[in-house]
C-alpha cells in the first residue's frame, strides 16, 4: 500500500521520518525519561528475583531428584522443615521490602511524571472520534483559536497539556516516547501534561480498542524549535489561501459542490461541518486519515475516491469523481498549506 | 492380607435425617443465595450512590417519588414478618393446619405488597429511560420486585404441598427456611425505599 | 507407612445395593437426568477444553492475520469478533468451567469422602445452562453478528449507539448464563465443602484443595453478582432505552468499568486459586511428603481471596484517576503479590525437602513454576502506575496476561488432568507422549508469548487487526505467529494419548501415584456410590495417615441415596441427609430459563412471559418425591458412637 517519502520539514530544521519515533525505551521527553528509568530499575529487579527463584526450583529439584519408577514411601524431614521456615521467612521478609521499594519509587516516578506543570503550558485540546483526532489549541478569541487534525504541534522544551475529551466512545491518547497514555472519555476532561526535550516526529496510535478502524487512528507530534512553532500556529490561524488558478478555483468548486462539505470545514470557503476533520491546512500535514497514508496526490486520490477500500467501516463515504475533477481537487487541497 | 476383617465402625444410623435451623443443609444454601441477591443489591445501591455524586442535583430535573406509597409499602413489609416469623416458629411441630394458616397469611400479605409496589413504581415520577437517575430508581426497585414475586410463588407453592400429605419431614424444615427469605426480602424492601425516598429528600 | 485401602468388611451384598441406589439412568433420555456428579464433573471439563479448542482455533486466526504488515487475510469485522469471542471463550467458557466447575464438581465430593455433591439437580442445571450460554456466544459468530466490542465490552462502543444489532446483546446474556451457573456450582460446592466431609476432616485436616475450592466459591458469590449487574445494565441500555452509562443525561462510562473490574480481576483468581491447589495438591505426592507449610499455604489461600476485591481499580490507571486512589490501588496490587510469593516457597521447600518424583504431573507443575512466575513478575510492572500508563492496553499486558492465564492456569490444569485422568477413566496416560506434548508447548508458548513483550514496549497497542511494514512490528509478529505451530502441535499429541490411553492404556488401580487424599480410596474409574464403605480421617492426607483399623462410617442407608452430614468446624456427624435421584427437571428447567434469557434480548416481555414455563419447571422440580418414609417430626439426636 504505501512506498512514502521521507520528507524534510526544512522549514522547521527537522528532519521529520514517519512514523515517528514510538517506543517507551526511546524517551524523548521527561516524562517518558522517568518511566523509562523506573522501567529498567523494575526490570532488573525481576529479572534477579527470577532468576533466583527458578535457580531454587532447579536446586530443590535436583538434589531430591530420583529416578524410581514406582511410587516411594512417603517421608518426613523434621530437620530440614526448621531449616525451611527459616528460609521461607527470610524469602518473605525480602519479598515484602522489595515489594515497599518498588511502591515507594512508583509513587516517586508518578510524581515526577504529574509534577511537571506549569503556570503558562502550550494548552491543547484533543478531542478523540471514531477515527481521528480533534486537535484544538483554544484561547479566550475565537480568531485565535487553531483547529486542526491528527497532526499536534508543540516547541521543544516548554511544558504541554492535554486536555482530553472525546465525542464519541472512548479512546486513549498514546506516544510512548513521549509519555504514557491518558483515556479520552465521554463525560469527563483530564489534564495531560507532556514536555518534548529534542526536535523530531513521534508516533502515536489510540490504545483503547474503539473500534473498527481502532487500528488505522494514529497521530503524530512534531517538536519543533519555538520560532518554527510560533510560524507554524501563525499559518494555521490563517483561513484558506483563496484559489488563483483555473485548477485550483475548479478544485474548490468540486469541494464545494460535493459531500465533502457535509463533514469537513475549510475556514474562508462556506464549508463549516465539524463531522470530520479540519481541512483548512490539510496540504501542510504530513500525513493523512490519521496517519495511514503519506499526504502524496496518488494516496490522496485513493482516499477520497474509496477511503472504504483503506479503511473499511470508516465515516468517510467513497467519491466516485471524474478524473479531471479528481485532479483539480487534489491540487486545490495541497495548495491549502 | 485377609479380605474380610472387622473394622470399627462409627455408627450413625441413630442420627436424625431432618434438622431445622441453621444445622439444615438448605438453610445455608439460602443464606448463600442471600449473599449472593444481597450483594447485588449493594452493587446496585452503590451505583446509585455513585451517579449521584456525578450530578448536581438529586434528582436532576425531576419531583422525587412520592413518598404515600413508599411508606405504605415499607409498612406492608414490616406486617408481614408477623405471618412470616409464625409459619416459621410452627413449621417444626408438624401442624398442617397452622402451617397453612400461617403461609396463607404470608402469601395474602404478598399480594397486598405485590399490589402496592405497581402503585409505588407508578409513582417514581419518572420512567426508566428518561435518565440515569430514573434507570437506577428502577433497577433498584424492579430488582426487588423480582424477588418479591418469585418468593410470592415459592410461599404458594409450599402452601399448596401443605395441603399434601408431602408436608412433613423436610419440607416442614423448608416452611422455616422460606420464612428466612421473607425476612430477607423484608429489609432489602426498606433499606432500598430508604435508599430511594432518603435521598431524593434528605440525604 | 503403609498406604491404607478400603477393606471389605463382612457386609456381602452392599457393592449391589449401592450400586443400584446410586445408579444413574442410561440411553439417550437417562443422559439428561444424570445427577452424579462425576458425570457432570466430566461433562464440565469436556465441554470446557472443547471451547478450549475453539478459542485456540480464534487464537491462530488472529495470530495469521498479524504474521506480517497490512496482511489482508481478515477484515477488521470478523477479526473484531475474532478477539472478543476468543477472549470471552478462553475466561467464561474454558478457565471457569475447566478449572472451578470441572475440576470441582469431580473431586471435591471424593476429597470429602462422601456419595454425591450437595444439591445435585442444581449442579446438573448448571452444566445445562452453561452449555446454552456458550451456544449463544458461538451462534452470534456463526452468524457473523458475533459479539465485537472486546471481552470486557467497554461502553459506550458496546453501547446501543455504536453497536448496534445483538451483537453485545449475545456477549451480555452469555455472561448472565455463564455466571448463573457459576453460582450454582458455588453454592453446591460450598455446602458440601462445609457440611459433607468425612468425620474426622476438621478444619485443619482439610486438603488444601478443599480450602482453595471454598475460598473460590465464596469469590465466586461475592464476584458474579458484580458482571451481573453490569452486563443486565448493558443490556438494559441497549433494549429498553434506560441510561445507565449515558454522559449526557447523567450516566457515566467509567461505572461500567468499576463494576466489570469488581467482578474482573476476582476472577482472575478464581482461575488462578483452583490452579494453585492442583500445585499444592501435586507437589506433595511428588515430594512424598506434606506439604510444607499447610497453615501459610491455607492463609494465602484466604487472604488472596480477600485481596482479589481490593486491586480492581489497577485496570483503570489510564483513565485519569485522583492520585491517592492510584497510590491505594498500587499499594493493594503489590500486596497481593505476597500471599502467591508465600506459596511458591512453600512449594520450593517441599520439593527441597523432599524426594522429588519427576512424573508426567509434576513436570507440568515445574513448568507452572517457571512461566507463571514470568507473568507475575510483569504484573508487579503493571502494578506500578507510571510503568502502566506506558504498558497498558499493549502486547505487554497480553503478554503478561496470557503468562499468568496460560502458565497459571493451562500448565496446572494439564498436570492435573495427567493426575486425575487415570482415576476418570481407569487408565494411566503415556508418559512419552505426555513429555512431548509438554516440550512442544513449553516452547510453542514462550516463542508467542515472549516477543509480546517487546511488541509492546515499542508501541504495539492492543486490538489491532493489522500495522504498517514501517512501524517495525513485523519480524516480532512473525515469530510470536510461529509459536502457534509448536503449541497446536503439543495439544493435537494430548488429544490423541487421551484417546489412546483410554483405550489400551495401562490399568491404573485405586492409587497409582500413591497419593494421600480421600479420592484415591476408591476403584478407578470408581463407581457412583463413590466409596464402598464412607471413611473416616486422622490427618491432612487421609490415606498417609489413616490407622490400621481406620473406622468406616456405618448406618447410612444403602437403600436411598443418602449422605452423612457433618458439622462445619469439627466434621462430627450430626444428620442423615436424603438426596434427590435422577431427574429430568434440571434439564427442562435450563431449557426454560434459556427460553426466558434469550426472548428478552428481543423483546422486554421475553423476561415476563418466559417466567411461566420457568415456574412451571420449578415447581416440577421443587415438588416433594416422597418414594422413601420419612418422620414425621425430627427425632431426637443420638450421639454417633464408636462400636467395634
Amino acid at each position: 500500500m504505501i512506498g512514502f517519502s521521507r520528507v524534510p520539514l526544512l522549514a522547521a530544521g527537522v528532519f521529520a521520518s514517519y512514523p515517528g519515533d514510538h517506543s517507551i525505551l526511546h524517551p524523548a521527553g521527561p516524562q517518558a525519561s522517568n518511566i523509562e528509568w523506573l522501567y529498567w530499575v523494575i526490570f532488573w529487579i525481576v529479572f534477579v528475583v527470577y532468576v533466583v527463584v527458578v535457580l531454587g526450583f532447579m536446586r530443590a529439584g535436583a538434589r531430591t531428584y530420583t529416578s524410581a519408577d514406582e511410587m516411594l514411601p512417603i517421608m518426613k524431614d523434621e530437620a530440614g522443615d526448621r531449616r525451611a521456615s527459616w528460609a521461607v521467612g527470610s524469602a518473605i521478609t525480602i519479598t515484602v521490602l522489595t515489594l515497599f521499594a518498588v511502591l515507594v519509587m512508583s509513587e516517586i516516578t508518578g510524581k515526577k511524571v504529574e509534577g511537571e506543570t506549569s503556570k503558562n503550558p502550550v494548552t491543547i485540546q484533543v478531542i478523540g472520534h471514531q477515527w481521528w483526532w480533534e486537535v484544538i489549541y483554544p484561547d479566550p478569541q475565537a480568531d485565535q483559536t487553531v483547529t486542526t487534525a491528527n497532526e499536534i504541534h508543540v516547541p521543544v522544551g516548554k511544558r504541554v497539556v492535554i486536555l482530553t475529551n472525546s465525542a464519541d466512545v472512548i479512546h486513549s491518547f498514546w506516544a510512548p516516547s513521549i509519555n504514557g497514555k491518558r483515556d479520552l472519555l465521554p463525560g469527563y476532561s483530564s489534564a495531560f501534561w507532556l514536555q518534548i526535550d529534542q526536535p523530531g516526529v513521534y508516533h502515536g496510535q489510540c490504545a483503547e480498542f474503539c473500534g473498527l478502524q481502532h487500528a488505522h487512528m494514529g497521530f503524530s507530534i512534531v517538536a519543533e524549535r519555538e520560532d518554527a512553532f510560533s510560524q507554524w500556529k501563525a499559518q494555521q490561524l490563517k483561513p484558506a489561501q483563496d484559489p488563483t488558478e483555473l485548477v485550483t478555483v475548479h478544485g474548490r468548486d468540486v469541494f464545494l459542490s460535493h459531500a465533502c462539505v457535509m463533514c469537513h470545514t475549510i475556514r474562508g470557503t462556506d464549508a463549516g461541518s465539524r463531522l470530520g476533520p479540519d481541512l483548512t491546512h490539510i496540504g501542510s500535514r504530513q500525513m493523512i486519515a490519521a496517519e495511514t497514508l503519506p499526504n502524496t496526490p496518488g494516496a490522496l486520490a485513493g482516499w477520497i475516491v474509496d477511503p472504504q477500500r483503506i479503511k473499511p467501516g470508516n465515516r468517510m463515504s467513497p467519491n466516485p469523481l471524474q478524473p479531471d475533477d479528481l485532479q483539480a481537487l487534489i491540487t486545490y487541497l495541497q495548495t491549502l498549506k | 492380607m485377609d479380605p474380610i476383617r472387622e473394622r470399627p465402625v462409627l455408627d450413625v444410623s441413630g442420627l436424625p435425617t431432618v434438622m431445622f435451623g441453621k444445622a439444615n443443609t438448605t438453610w445455608l444454601a439460602n443464606l448463600l443465595y442471600m449473599m449472593i441477591e444481597g450483594t447485588m443489591f449493594a452493587l446496585v445501591v452503590a451505583s446509585y450512590f455513585y451517579l449521584r455524586t456525578r450530578s448536581s442535583s438529586w434528582p436532576p430535573g425531576n419531583l422525587p417519588p412520592t413518598l404515600g406509597w413508599g411508606i405504605t409499602s415499607g409498612a406492608i413489609f414490616l406486617i408481614s414478618l408477623v405471618p412470616a416469623r409464625y409459619a416459621q416458629r410452627v413449621a417444626p411441630s408438624g401442624d398442617r393446619s397452622k402451617i397453612r394458616w400461617g403461609l396463607l397469611a404470608l402469601a395474602g400479605v404478598a399480594v397486598i405488597a405485590m399490589v402496592v409496589r405497581g402503585f409505588e413504581l407508578a409513582n417514581l415520577n419518572c420512567r426508566w429511560n428518561e435518565n440515569a437517575y430514573a434507570s437506577t430508581v428502577w433497577a433498584l426497585l424492579g430488582l426487588h420486585t423480582g424477588h418479591l414475586i418469585t418468593e410470592f410463588i415459592e410461599t404458594v407453592v409450599i402452601l399448596c404441598v401443605s395441603f399434601t400429605d408431602k408436608m412433613e419431614g423436610t419440607r416442614l424444615a423448608d416452611v422455616a427456611i422460606n420464612s428466612d427469605y421473607w425476612y430477607f426480602v423484608v429489609v432489602t424492601a426498606i433499606l432500598s425505599d430508604f435508599v430511594i425516598y432518603g435521598t431524593t429528600r434528605f440525604l | 507407612m503403609a498406604i491404607s485401602e478400603p477393606v471389605v468388611v463382612s457386609q456381602s451384598g452392599a457393592a449391589d445395593r449401592l450400586a443400584r441406589t446410586w445408579a444413574q439412568p442410561r440411553g439417550f433420555w437417562g443422559w439428561f437426568q444424570n445427577v452424579h456428579h462425576t458425570a457432570i464433573g466430566v461433562r464440565f471439563m469436556v465441554t470446557s477444553f472443547i471451547f478450549f479448542l475453539l478459542g485456540g482455533v480464534l487464537a491462530a486466526m488472529m495470530r495469521w492475520q498479524l504474521v506480517r504488515p497490512e496482511h489482508n487475510a481478515i477484515g477488521p469485522d470478523l477479526y473484531n469478533q475474532l478477539f472478543t469471542v476468543h477472549g470471552s471463550t478462553m475466561i467464561f467458557l474454558f478457565a471457569v468451567p475447566m478449572m472451578f466447575q470441572g475440576f470441582g464438581v469431580y473431586v471435591v465430593p471424593h476429597m470429602c469422602g462422601t456419595r454425591n455433591i450437595a444439591f445435585p439437580r442444581l449442579n446438573a442445571f448448571s452444566y445445562y445452562i452453561y452449555v446454552v450460554g456458550a451456544l449463544l456466544l458461538w451462534v452470534g459468530l456463526f452468524l457473523k453478528t458475533g459479539a465485537d466490542a472486546g471481552w470486557f465490552a467497554y461502553v459506550p462502543l458496546s453501547g446501543p449507539e455504536f453497536t448496534p444489532g445483538k451483537r453485545s446483546d449475545f456477549w451480555a446474556q452469555m455472561i448472565t448464563f455463564t455466571e448463573v451457573s457459576a453460582l450454582g456450582v458455588a453454592i453446591c460446592i460450598t455446602t458440601t465443602i462445609l457440611r459433607y466431609r468425612a468425620p474426622g476432616m476438621t478444619l485443619n485436616r482439610m486438603p488444601i484443595l478443599l480450602w482453595e475450592k471454598l475460598v473460590t466459591s465464596i469469590m465466586v458469590i461475592f464476584a458474579m453478582p458484580s458482571v451481573m449487574v453490569v452486563s443486565s445494565m448493558l443490556l438494559m441500555d441497549r433494549t429498553i432505552n434506560t441510561q445507565f452509562f449515558n454522559p449526557s443525561v447523567g450516566g457515566d462510562v467509567l461505572l461500567y468499568q468499576h463494576l466489570f473490574w469488581f467482578f474482573g480481576h476476582p476472577e482472575v483468581y478464581i482461575i488462578f486459586l483452583p490452579a494453585t491447589a492442583i500445585v499444592s495438591t501435586v507437589v506433595a505426592v511428588f515430594a512424598r511428603r506434606h506439604i510444607f507449610g499447610y497453615v501459610p499455604i491455607v492463609t494465602s489461600v484466604v487472604a488472596t481471596g480477600f485481596l482479589g476485591f481490593s486491586v480492581w481499580v489497577h485496570h483503570m490507571f489510564a483513565t485519569g484517576l485522583p492520585q491517592m486512589s492510584a497510590s491505594f490501588f498500587t499499594a493493594a496490587s503489590l500486596m497481593i503479590v505476597i500471599p502467591t510469593a508465600v506459596q511458591f516457597y512453600c512449594w520450593m521447600a517441599t520439593i527441597w525437602h523432599g524426594r522429588l518424583q519427576l512424573k508426567l504431573p509434576m513436570l507440568w507443575i515445574f513448568g507452572f513454576f517457571f512461566v507463571f512466575l514470568i507473568g507475575g513478575l510483569s504484573g508487579v510492572m503493571l502494578a506500578s502506575v507510571p510503568l502502566d500508563w506506558q504498558v497498558h492496553d499493549t502486547f505487554f499486558v497480553v503478554a503478561h496476561f496470557h503468562y499468568v492465564l496460560i502458565g497459571g492456569a493451562l500448565f496446572p490444569m494439564f498436570g492435573g488432568m495427567y493426575f486425575w485422568i487415570p482415576k476418570i477413566t481407569g487408565r494411566m496416560m503415556n508418559d512419552r507422549l505426555g513429555k512431548i506434548h509438554f516440550w512442544l508447548f513449553f516452547v510453542g508458548f514462550n516463542l508467542t508469548f515472549f516477543t509480546m513483550h517487546f511488541l509492546g514496549l515499542h508501541g504495539m497497542p492492543r486490538r489491532v487487526y493489522t500495522y504498517t511494514p514501517e512501524m517495525r512490528w513485523g519480524a516480532l509478529n512473525l515469530l510470536a505467529t510461529i509459536g502457534v505451530v509448536f503449541m497446536t502441535a503439543g495439544i493435537l499429541v494430548f488429544i490423541a494419548n487421551f484417546f489412546q490411553s483410554k483405550a489400551t492404556g495401562r490399568f491404573a488401580g485405586p492409587n497409582p501415584w500413591g497419593a494421600g487424599s480421600l479420592e484415591w480410596a476408591t476403584p478407578s474409574p470408581p463407581p457412583h456410590y463413590n466409596f464402598l464403605e464412607l471413611p473416616t480421617v486422622n490427618g491432612r492426607e487421609a490415606l498417609w495417615e489413616a490407622e490400621p483399623n481406620q473406622p468406616i462410617v456405618g448406618g447410612v442407608r444403602e437403600d436411598i441415596p443418602e449422605v452423612l452430614v457433618t458439622n462445619t468446624l469439627d466434621s462430627e456427624p450430626e444428620y442423615r441427609d436424603e438426596l434427590p435421584g435422577p431427574s429430568i427437571w434440571p434439564f427442562l428447567t435450563a431449557i426454560a430459563v434459556s427460553i426466558a434469557f434469550i426472548w428478552s434480548i428481543f423483546s422486554p416481555w421475553g423476561i415476563a412471559y418466559g417466567a411461566i414455563p420457568v415456574v412451571i419447571t420449578l415447581i416440577g422440580w421443587l415438588w416433594p418425591r416422597g418414594h422413601s418414609p420419612s418422620p414425621r417430626v425430627p427425632e431426637p439426636a443420638l450421639e454417633a458412637r464408636w462400636i467395634r
